[in-house]
């Protein structure tokens, strides 16, 4: 089968938008305070895809440079989105450091045990 | 030379000090470079707004790029004054956080703990004078990165749960933020403030900016806190150390209310964007929502400083009510709110902060007597508590009086009653504590207490102060906020 001329159009976008909805979806149905992590990430990678898909020129090449190639993609989305990965290793680790600290203190990180707990108090 | 680099020093300094807070790995000598360091940036803010006022808008170009290729700071009289609030808050805060950061935080992690503080205190005023969409981002995610670790060291676990959640809650606020500013970017190609208000307009009927705009604005109210996105505040306010209590919550959702000023008047300056998909009425409803049941809710707690977050989220509909109503009386109240509960929210956890020093709890079942036996801290607390209400003289009375204006010019009438009924519950939780605390007898068999260390009364009676000065004198904050909203408003077509 050809490939359509346009491919693969906005198909990449879509894959964002599930992407998103999905880590959204696992943030707010999770109970463990772990998994809730798990989709926060996924969520940030689908806007990392988001920027990286926007900055891409049609029949362009990487962005360095070189004889006989005259169209590039766009790096300045990728440079962005580096310091957002940074950003997002920072918010992962934080949390993650911060879901030990819970362990020790209340023996459980399921979210809804620690409600009970400090309901009590 | 150095007044030329003002802009720049704002945030490089703070910036380079909390690194410096690492190394010295004591509490006093990091405390001290804390406490320097934050009044500087006090006196840089106060230059920077003085030259505003004189010359008109500061441009700094960092590195010598020109925008919109270079990020550049851009000052004019609303950060200025968004700046001079943030930096004041932390020069006060600094001196009263010795005492209490000594006792709430285990002293082999205190230096760690200013060293937060300066990091948050370079992310709070880098959002407030970048004048580069992403750049914005990049220091949200520093002073919010720095908040979650500040919450989270107390003594109390439950500090630890609300950093979880917060930075749960924040982190989808600023993914929603960068998705809206990437979409932007998608339709102009450009991140400069100044640059995507006159490039917004030509695009401003695609579905993609307005899609952007709702992005933009769903995270800033996360990060602000506007109901019903404030679930995350009320913990993280009551379970952190007092002096973050203080800082975060004079600071940290008055720079998001800026944020969100900044797109709604500046970036969208070109579109009538309270009109289209009526982002007005949904603000306008939220804020009215927000300040009856955060005041409702704040009556029904036990725990004073959770009292005190309920009522910020109250607050905080006052301040979106006025940005909301979109005349000069109207925003110029909303930003003069900024400032206005900042020192009086901010003198009220210092009281709350007194207390718990003293008495080591903040339960309203524990401050029987207490009128008595802490005088200043009490009276301090009541005379805050009549300017949340909004009683004359006080700054509170301020806001809402150019508040009720706006929406009376707007012939919105049931707005200003509704204004004034909602300032009736204030009444209720703030005598919950007053009959408590003057009309009940001290327990039998406790120790009598004493005031606390005065390097903590001072911060606080200054605050409380000023909330009392600027409402009987309120012609300088007045005018600036006046001339900000001026200028916001004209650029709206």
């Amino acid at each position: 089968m050809a490939m359509s001329a346009d491919f693969p159009g906005l198909l990449i976008y879509w894959v964002v938008i599930v992407l998103m909805m999905i880590g959204f979806y696992i943030v707010i149905s999770q109970n463990n305070m772990v998994k809730k992590i798990v989709g926060l990430n996924v969520f940030q990678v689908s806007v990392f895809l988001l920027y990286i898909t926007m900055g891409k020129v049609k029949g362009g090449t990487a962005p360095i440079l070189a004889d006989g190639f005259e169209v590039y993609s766009n790096p300045l989305p990728h440079v962005l989105i580096l310091t957002a990965i940074v950003v997002g290793v920072a918010t992962t680790s934080l949390g993650l450091a911060l879901v030990v600290r819970i362990k020790d203190s209340y023996k459980t990180i399921e979210d809804d045990e620690i409600q009970a707990l400090e309901d009590d108090t | 030379m150095i007044d030329q680099n003002l802009p720049i020093l704002q945030i490089i300094i703070p910036m380079i000090a909390a690194p410096l807070c690492m190394f010295l790995r004591h509490h006093l000598w990091s405390w001290l470079l804390a406490l320097v360091i934050s009044w500087i940036c006090l006196f840089i803010s106060i230059a920077l707004l003085m030259q505003v006022l004189e010359q008109g808008v500061i441009v700094y170009k960092l590195g010598g790029w020109a925008a919109p290729v270079g990020i550049e700071y851009r000052i004019d009289t609303l950060n200025g004054f968004v700046l001079v609030i943030v930096a004041a808050i932390g020069a006060v805060v600094m001196p009263y956080a010795k005492v209490t950061v000594d006792k709430e935080v285990p002293r082999d992690r205190a230096y760690l703990f200013y060293a937060m503080m300066l990091l948050c205190l370079t992310g709070l005023l880098g959002i407030t004078i970048t004048g580069d969409a992403f750049n914005l981002f990049v220091f949200l995610e520093i002073s919010s990165l720095s908040s979650y670790v500040l919450i989270s060291m107390g003594r109390d676990p439950r500090g630890l749960t609300a950093a979880y959640r917060y930075l749960v809650l924040g982190t989808l606020g600023a993914t929603f933020y960068i998705i809206g500013v990437g979409l932007m970017y998608m339709m102009t190609g450009s991140l400069n403030i100044a640059d995507l208000a006159t490039l917004i307009p030509a695009v401003a009927d695609t579905r993609t900016i307005q899609a952007a705009l709702a992005f933009l604005t769903v995270g800033l109210c996360l990060k602000l806190a506007l109901f019903p996105l404030h679930m995350w505040l009320p913990n993280a306010y009551a379970y952190a150390p007092s002096a973050v209590s203080v800082f975060l919550a004079s600071t940290a959702t008055k720079v998001s209310v800026y944020a969100l000023i900044r797109v709604v008047f500046t970036i969208f300056a070109g579109v009538n964007v309270l009109e289209i998909i009526s982002v007005r009425d949904l603000l306008m409803g939220l804020a009215i929502a927000g300040m009856f049941a955060g005041s409702a809710v704040a009556i029904y707690q036990s725990n004073i400083k959770r009292m005190l977050a309920y009522s910020s989220v109250a607050q905080l509909g006052y301040m979106i009510l006025g940005v909301s109503m979109a005349n000069v009386s109207g925003v110029s109240a909303g930003i003069v709110h900024l400032f206005n509960h900042a020192v009086t929210k901010g003198g009220l956890f210092m009281a709350m902060g007194c207390i718990m020093y003293v008495i080591g709890s903040v339960k309203l079942e524990d401050m029987a007597g207490l009128g008595k036996r802490m005088p200043v801290t009490m009276a301090a607390f009541l005379a805050g508590g009549f300017s949340l209400i909004g009683v004359p003289l006080t700054v509170g009375f301020i806001s809402k009086w150019y508040l009720i204006q706006g929406a009376l010019e707007e012939g919105w009438w049931p707005v200003a009653v509704l204004i004034v009924l909602s300032s009736l519950l204030a009444v209720v939780y703030v005598w919950r504590v007053v009959e408590v605390a003057y009309f009940q007898d001290p327990p039998e068999g406790k120790e009598a207490v004493t005031e606390a260390p005065i390097s903590m009364i001072i911060p606080m009676l200054v605050l409380i102060g000023a909330s009392y000065y600027y409402g009987i004198d309120s012609t300088t904050t007045m005018d600036v906020a006046r001339q900000a909203a001026e200028v916001l408003i004209g650029d709206v077509k």
